[in-house]
């Protein structure tokens, strides 16, 4: 599937991509979205015009034009009567963006799509919406336990430390590697290398997981501009990256594995659980449907909300067999120059969460990289991409691109 | 002032119990025998589930802990604590449970911390406190995991 001139009948192009920088910038995320999205009609070389489909990932920390995002998005440029549409599905709001108008293009509704995500996140921990709201699941985890992301992040570490013999040392050095990588990242939030040692000295959040194992949460947005294959070689776009894959899966009965933000999981009396992880189910779905394998990637962007997260997608993506994160990690192999660089954007741990924007963002790295215009970061000879990412309420998201 | 003590959410575990009885109440399939905690009174969640009623059900007493992990920061509303008091760390527990073959999360009960709890290790579901709001006087109420002693009273 490397290369090859033939394209597949469900690719479509990516003719551009855009991000506005993460951060704390004090603006609201409709000026954030704006640049991002002008910033990949630039890259794509086209008119606001020309766009006939405007999708935007919905931010819950908005107001009303954030559950409308789409056409918030489509008012800050301009009305210029495209179709519109917007969704919410927690990180993998951005995915599922792109799917929306992946299907918009793959059945001859319109030629060329755009895709913007952007959001303003408040300081510290997310907190559900207000209100007292006793049949929201993300209401009572916070009421009656205090249960906040990191503290899952946690309950998850601890048990590969249990299981695997995970360390905290190994945990740190995600981080040690992703911070490298984002401090060559003109868009990543978190641009300083961090050492073992700083993480190590780092407060304790949610016991193992210290501050600088958890990833922040930022402003941010990522745009992209995608287009049938037939469009880009109209417009002289022979080798365009293409998205050959986007698994939007949700997970089987009974869900085994405590998700934010249940207090409970599905309980297996009746019913025996599957032998595959939702997140691994998320990764197969996308090989299958991109007739690809793990041993085809030239790199993979995960979602490391937590460090040792990270260490979880390397064995649900397929990279190396459970329990064996750990180890590949220690053997460089997912380092820059590595076998399979993982997070080579700096990851979530350089960018901090902006979550409508996350899933984009990813992909616009891939594109980069395919396109090999990633700079100091570049992946040498970087052919097949994949992103995976997982939200709460069973949301998750894979995209595999290729060149 | 005269205390009130309420359930942070109602039904979800037995009013005023002896702590010898006290249980976390889920919700069990007629069709199918699944479980539910949190309980879920309109709709059976197993999809090949033949239809059935959903009764009330105690859970164990007794489950394995899946894993742990504290708060070592103050948690956002709705959570309730007091702003102008220290902050005091406490434990969050994931129990397995066997007979009803899932995790139920749950804190801690005071002073137990993670390295009391080994992954694998015993706890028991007691009553606790939650919160108590002063000016009413009201105190919340909830469940708490506690390590059962290695040398094991009768359960
Ligand atoms: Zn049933």
């Amino acid at each position: 599937m490397r290369g090859g001139a033939s394209s597949v009948k469900g690719d479509v192009a990516v003719l551009g991509a855009g991000m506005h920088p993460w951060g704390k910038w004090g603006r609201g995320f409709v000026t954030y979205g704006r640049i991002a999205a002008r910033a990949a009609l630039a890259d794509a070389g086209i008119g606001w015009s020309e766009v006939r489909s405007v999708v935007g990932a919905q931010t819950v920390r908005g107001g009303y034009p954030g559950y409308v995002a789409g056409a918030t998005f489509a008012r800050a440029l301009g009305w210029q009567g495209a179709r519109v549409a917007s969704v919410y599905a927690a990180c993998a709001s951005g995915a599922q963006a792109i799917d929306t108008a992946r299907a918009q293009i793959l059945a001859g509704l319109a030629d060329v799509v755009l895709v913007v995500g952007a959001d303003a996140a408040p300081k510290g921990f997310f907190a559900p919406a207000g209100g007292e709201r006793a049949d929201d699941p993300d209401w009572l985890r916070f009421r009656v336990l205090g249960a906040t992301n990191p503290a899952y992040f946690g309950l998850y570490a601890r048990r590969r430390m249990a299981l695997y013999g995970d360390t905290p040392d190994d945990f740190a050095l995600v981080k040690v590697k992703n911070a490298a990588a984002g401090a060559l990242n003109e868009y990543a939030r978190y641009r300083t290398p961090v050492t073992a040692e700083e993480v190590a000295a780092s407060a304790m959040v949610a016991d193992p997981l210290r501050l600088l194992d958890i990833c922040a949460t930022s402003d941010g947005a990522a745009a992209l501009v995608l287009c049938s294959m037939e469009f880009a070689r109209r417009r002289g776009v022979r080798d365009p990256v293409r998205i050959r894959a986007v698994s939007t899966v949700t997970p089987t009965f009974p869900r085994t594995v405590l998700d934010l933000p249940d207090i409970g999981t599905d309980s297996a009396v009746a019913v025996d659980p599957s032998p595959e992880s939702f997140r691994a189910s998320i990764a197969r779905t996308a090989y299958e449907e991109a007739g690809a394998g793990p041993a085809d990637l030239s790199l993979a962007e995960v979602y490391d909300l937590s460090t040792a997260l990270e260490l979880e997608w390397y064995e649900d993506i397929g990279l190396c067999g459970p329990g064996e994160g750990a180890k590949l990690l220690r053997s460089g192999a997912t380092a820059p120059g590595g076998r399979i660089p993982v997070n080579a954007s700096g990851g979530l741990a350089s960018f901090g969460e902006a979550v409508p924007a996350q899933a984009i963002a990813q992909v616009c790295e891939l594109t980069q990289q395919l396109r090999g215009r990633a700079g100091q970061r570049q992946v040498a000879g970087a052919r097949v991409g994949i992103t995976a990412n997982q939200g709460l309420f069973g949301h998750g998201s894979a995209v595999i691109a290729v060149r | 002032m005269s205390r009130t003590r309420t359930p942070v959410v109602a039904g979800w575990f037995t009013d005023d119990a002896a702590e010898e009885d006290f249980r976390l109440l889920g919700t069990r399939c007629s069709g199918c025998r699944t479980v539910h905690f949190p309980r879920e009174d309109g709709h059976c969640r197993n999809p090949g589930c033949p239809g059935g009623e959903l009764e009330e059900t105690p859970l164990s007493k007794r489950g394995t802990v899946w894993s742990c992990t504290d708060g070592r920061y103050r948690p956002p509303p709705p959570y309730v604590s007091d702003p102008g008091v220290p902050w005091t760390p406490y434990t969050l527990v994931a129990v397995e449970l066997a007979a009803e073959r899932m995790v139920v999360l749950g804190q801690a009960a005071p002073g137990v911390g993670v390295a009391a709890l080994p992954v694998g290790s015993v706890v028991e579901v007691v009553p606790g406190v939650l919160d108590e709001d002063r000016e009413t006087g009201t105190v919340h109420t909830t469940w708490h995991w506690r390590p059962v002693a290695a040398d094991g009273d009768a359960s």
